[in-house]
């Protein structure tokens, strides 16, 4: 046993940069998800630049409105599928095997080839750009039958999304798997912590909903080379149907793209407040909710196509019992917050704007719940509002509240806490600039997806472009802090947090690269 | 004038909204709102949209409020020391309860205003609208007028990349049409809502109508406007490059100026009609052509007639590359599966004469190659 364990304290990882290709270690490829989603975040937001710096006056001055819309398609879907899925892929492969007790992934090899696909789906998906005619241009939702129109793209487009689809199945499946197999003794399920209970219901959501996706885009792909009809009322088929495949994956990829910030923000919040996670057992529940009314509320998407009145209703009804989970959540992490002894390290200031913002952007989704409003609100600049509120200051502040908290675990160094301080209050500072006044000039009637506006919107669009620029610029910060983090000197302890308690803080910091020799023993719950 | 004092001038103008942006005179303009609008339906929609902004704002206020004074009270800097609780299944069944019945209390009268808002029966007058890449086509069945809607001339040409025409010298820059719809007041009207290619959403915020257009299947919606004026909307679903560029604009006048109109549209139409009974010179086709070729061509083939390589095809050297015939053929049934339309559904045997005369003569070797209005209306 004592021999075993030393052989396997020596059992690093391989030497030089295949390492990083041959890697079957969680943390490795851990890693390797976050740089790749940390690059694809800059390239995704230089195209959200090119998008505002068009938009910041009226009339054209940048670029024809073919290549802004190409501009408005990428970005999303880089942003979605290469920046917010992949990072919460790579902290979960980071951060579930050890909050749960486990030694690696299950299923190490697939874990590689999971992340090794995604390199070579977005050089196809962003060489596209590059081709005559340029890349997708109809939106990143693709509808036909606008998609089916214009240059060669399209086939390239849909065969790097299949690969990214490919991608995210074989990573939730892992992660299902490392947790029905391989948690350790002690740790049920209702001691799981909540960052593993929401990636678990989230990879389910995956399995559920990815297919459905690469089923759309086949047919369109038939309906564009093969001559097939199931988006052409010419042939008997009908672009509506489009929609409704595309937005049964495209509501719980919705929940996909929140439910693990929600398990970070819950995981933070109780840490930097020195007191349990109000309400565990109803997060766990409002989770679980939230993800099976994922799936009876796509049609809210499509308000305006001309549903029947009883779809209408129907839609409208389970679109407004979502906010009863939400609410519950947002109470508890109050609540957490209640007669508790907070401190305002970096994590938790991104987990408090998480849970201001987000409610900001949960409010407007209620206002969009409701079908006769939301003939005003559809397609509008209040909806870009909305989205971005509870994607950006959202998805992507939980997921760098939940950088910053286990940077110093995997650095094994502090990170600077006065830069991050700063890093915090430009990106809130800006964030706020560049969404909030997207509300004023959508319900003003400014559509989305336009190159050029009206001049009663051009102030509004001024200052969401000056705040698009702040907020791009101090992004910069980020990757700053973690090269200085990983070559600093100041060394942090295996508790990094005062109020810190999973299992994640039995470990070294940085962990051994095979953690857990001997496997731990869990008593009760630890958040 | 050139660009530079008027760039210069703009900034400024920019800078001061900027250095103002919080004193309530400069919000008027901007519009921060919904507008009120003036239809019955339109002002149930603002009512419901602005009792659930007040509702989301003061649940907001006591959430933040709640959170704000836990973070001034309960921070360990004030020597605040944590408690231990960690669940309280009365506040949990509170908190789940109570907003259900707020929810129940929105939903109903959403419901109801939906339920109305359905509802198209007992309507006066029927305009079917079809959407096309990238303009409005508006048809009055019972009185068999049909007509097109494109963007405004000045926008069209202040749209320009790199024009050099401040959109703020441009009356209602963007949202100015060459034809506008015409309604009488007071007047319930059935829309009946279709495309002939991508998918469109038909918009006018002061009315609350909005639906998508699809090509292949007709969508019904409808309005009553109550007040005279000009109302203006935009297309409100992505349909490709000039998705920005196909405003919506809707005239309502009295009862008698509608039947006054109606009289002039009908006349006009005819005149049209008889326009090919006659042979036309190439000058008067040119002329013409231009104008239609700006309205209708320019976006995807380009003023240059460049086009915009991979995506749409060039028409300089056209005249080479096809005959008159072919290419007439492709302007009258289009190009399937392309943004290239059926024309001939479109535009007048004119019309569609003077553009296919206009564009192998505008860039290339000026033959002075013509075709007659007659030719093409046997040709259809």
């Amino acid at each position: 046993m004592n021999a075993h364990a030393t052989t396997a304290h020596h059992h690093g990882p391989a030497p030089g940069l295949l390492r990083w290709v041959t890697t079957t270690n969680h943390k490795d490829i851990g890693t390797l998800y976050l740089w790749f989603s940390l690059l694809m975040f800059f390239i995704g937001g230089s195209m959200a630049l090119v998008v505002r710096a068009e938009l910041f006056q009226p009339g054209l001055q940048i670029v024809d409105p073919h290549f802004f819309n190409q501009m408005t398609t990428m970005h999303a879907l880089v942003m979605i599928f290469g920046v917010v899925m992949p990072a919460f892929v790579g902290l979960a492969n980071w951060m579930v095997p050890i909050m749960i007790g486990a030694p690696d992934m299950a299923l190490p090899r697939m874990n590689n080839w999971s992340f090794w696909i995604l390199p070579f789906a977005f050089t196809m998906l962003i060489g596209t750009l590059f081709m005559e005619g340029g890349g997708p241009s109809a939106g990143w939702t693709l509808y036909p039958p606008l998609s089916l129109q214009g240059g060669n793209s399209l086939p390239f487009v849909i065969f790097a999304i299949h690969m990214m689809g490919a991608s995210s199945i074989m990573g939730a499946i892992n992660i299902i798997a490392t947790i029905m197999n391989l948690r350790a003794p002690g740790m049920t399920y209702m001691r799981m912590p909540l960052f593993v209970w929401t990636w678990f219901i989230t990879a389910y959501l995956l399995i559920a909903v990815m297919p459905v996706l690469a089923g759309a885009v086949t047919m369109l792909l038939t309906d564009k080379f093969f001559a097939t009809s199931f988006f052409s009322a010419a042939g008997g088929g009908d672009p509506v149907m489009f929609q409704h495949i595309f937005w049964f994956f495209g509501h719980p990829e919705v929940y996909i793209l929140i439910l693990p910030a929600f398990g970070l923000v819950s995981e933070v919040i109780p840490t930097f407040s020195r007191k349990p996670l109000f309400g565990y057992d109803s997060m766990v529940y409002a989770t679980a909710s939230i993800a099976f009314l994922s799936f009876i509320v796509w049609a809210h998407h499509m308000f305006t196509v001309g549903m029947p009145l009883a779809g209408e209703l129907f839609f409208m009804f389970t679109t407004m019992l979502i906010a009863v989970p939400t609410g519950v959540k947002v109470f508890n992490w109050v609540s957490t917050m209640w007669r508790g002894a907070m401190t305002f390290e970096t994590p938790m200031l991104f987990a408090l704007g998480f849970v201001v913002m987000f409610t900001i952007g949960g409010f407007s989704g209620l206002m969009l719940a409701m079908t006769p409003i939301d003939f005003q609100y559809h397609d509008t600049y209040f909806v870009v509002a909305h989205f971005h509120y509870v994607l950006v200051p959202g998805a992507l502040f939980g997921i760098i509240s939940g950088v910053y908290y286990w940077l110093p675990k995997w650095t094994g160094r502090h990170y600077n806490e006065t830069l991050g301080k700063w890093h915090f209050w430009l990106s809130t500072f800006f964030v706020n600039l560049l969404f909030f006044p997207m509300h004023f000039v959508g319900l003003a009637g400014m559509p989305r997806r336009i190159p050029d506006y009206a001049v009663q919107f051009a102030d509004f669009n001024a200052i969401a472009t000056i705040g698009a620029f702040g907020f791009g610029f101090a992004q910069i910060l980020l990757p700053v802090i973690v090269v200085m983090s990983i070559l600093g000197r100041k060394k942090a302890p295996a508790r990094v947090w005062e109020g810190a308690h999973g299992l994640e803080w039995t470990l070294s910091s940085p962990p051994p690269y095979h953690s857990f020799s001997p496997q731990p023993v869990v008593r009760s719950r630890i958040i | 004038m050139n660009a530079s004092p008027r760039a210069a001038r703009a900034f400024s103008a920019r800078l001061s909204a900027l250095l103002f942006a919080f004193a309530p005179p400069a919000f008027a303009d901007w519009g921060l709102n919904l507008p009120r609008g003036i239809t019955e339906i339109s002002r149930d929609v603002y009512l419901m949209h602005m009792v659930v902004l007040w509702i989301c704002v003061v649940i907001g206020v006591a959430v933040f409020g709640v959170m704000t004074y836990s973070i001034v009270k309960h921070r360990k800097s004030v020597g605040a020391k944590p408690a231990q609780f960690s669940h309280s299944t009365t506040a949990e069944i509170v908190w789940s309860v109570v907003p259900f019945f707020i929810l129940v209390a929105m939903a109903i009268p959403a419901a109801k205003a939906l339920i109305k808002m359905e509802d198209s029966s007992n309507s006066e007058l029927t305009v079917k609208i079809t959407g096309h890449q990238w303009k409005w086509e508006y048809e009055y069945p019972d009185y068999g007028i049909r007509f097109f809607s494109n963007l405004g001339e000045a926008s069209r040409k202040a749209r320009e990349l790199d024009s050099g025409i401040d959109p703020r010298t441009v009356p209602n820059y963007l949202l100015e049409v060459d034809k506008p719809m015409v309604l009488p007041v007071g007047t319930k009207v059935r829309f009946l809502l279709t495309s002939n290619d991508v998918l469109h959403a038909w918009w006018v915020p002061d009315f609350a109508v909005k639906k998508d257009a699809v090509p292949g299947f007709i969508r019904e919606m409808w309005t009553v406007v109550d007040e005279p004026g000009t109302y203006r909307g935009q297309c409100a679903e992505l349909c490709g490059r000039d998705h920005g560029f196909m405003p919506v604009v809707v005239e309502a006048v009295s009862a008698a100026q509608f039947d006054q109109w109606v009289v002039a549209e009908q006349t006009a139409a005819a005149a049209e009609a008889g326009a090919a009974d006659r042979a036309w010179t190439i000058s008067e086709l040119m002329e013409r052509g231009q104008a239609v070729y700006n309205t209708n061509c320019v976006a995807c083939h380009q003023a240059n007639g460049q086009g915009i390589p991979g995506a749409f095809p060039g028409l300089v050297g056209i005249e080479d590359k096809l005959t008159l015939e072919q290419h007439l053929d492709v302007v009258l049934n289009g190009v399937p599966a392309t943004a290239m339309q059926a024309f001939g559904a479109q535009l007048s045997d004119a019309d569609i004469a003077a553009v296919v005369t206009y564009e192998r003569n505008a860039w290339g070797q000026q033959k002075e190659e013509m075709l007659q209005p007659s030719e093409v209306r046997a040709a259809r």
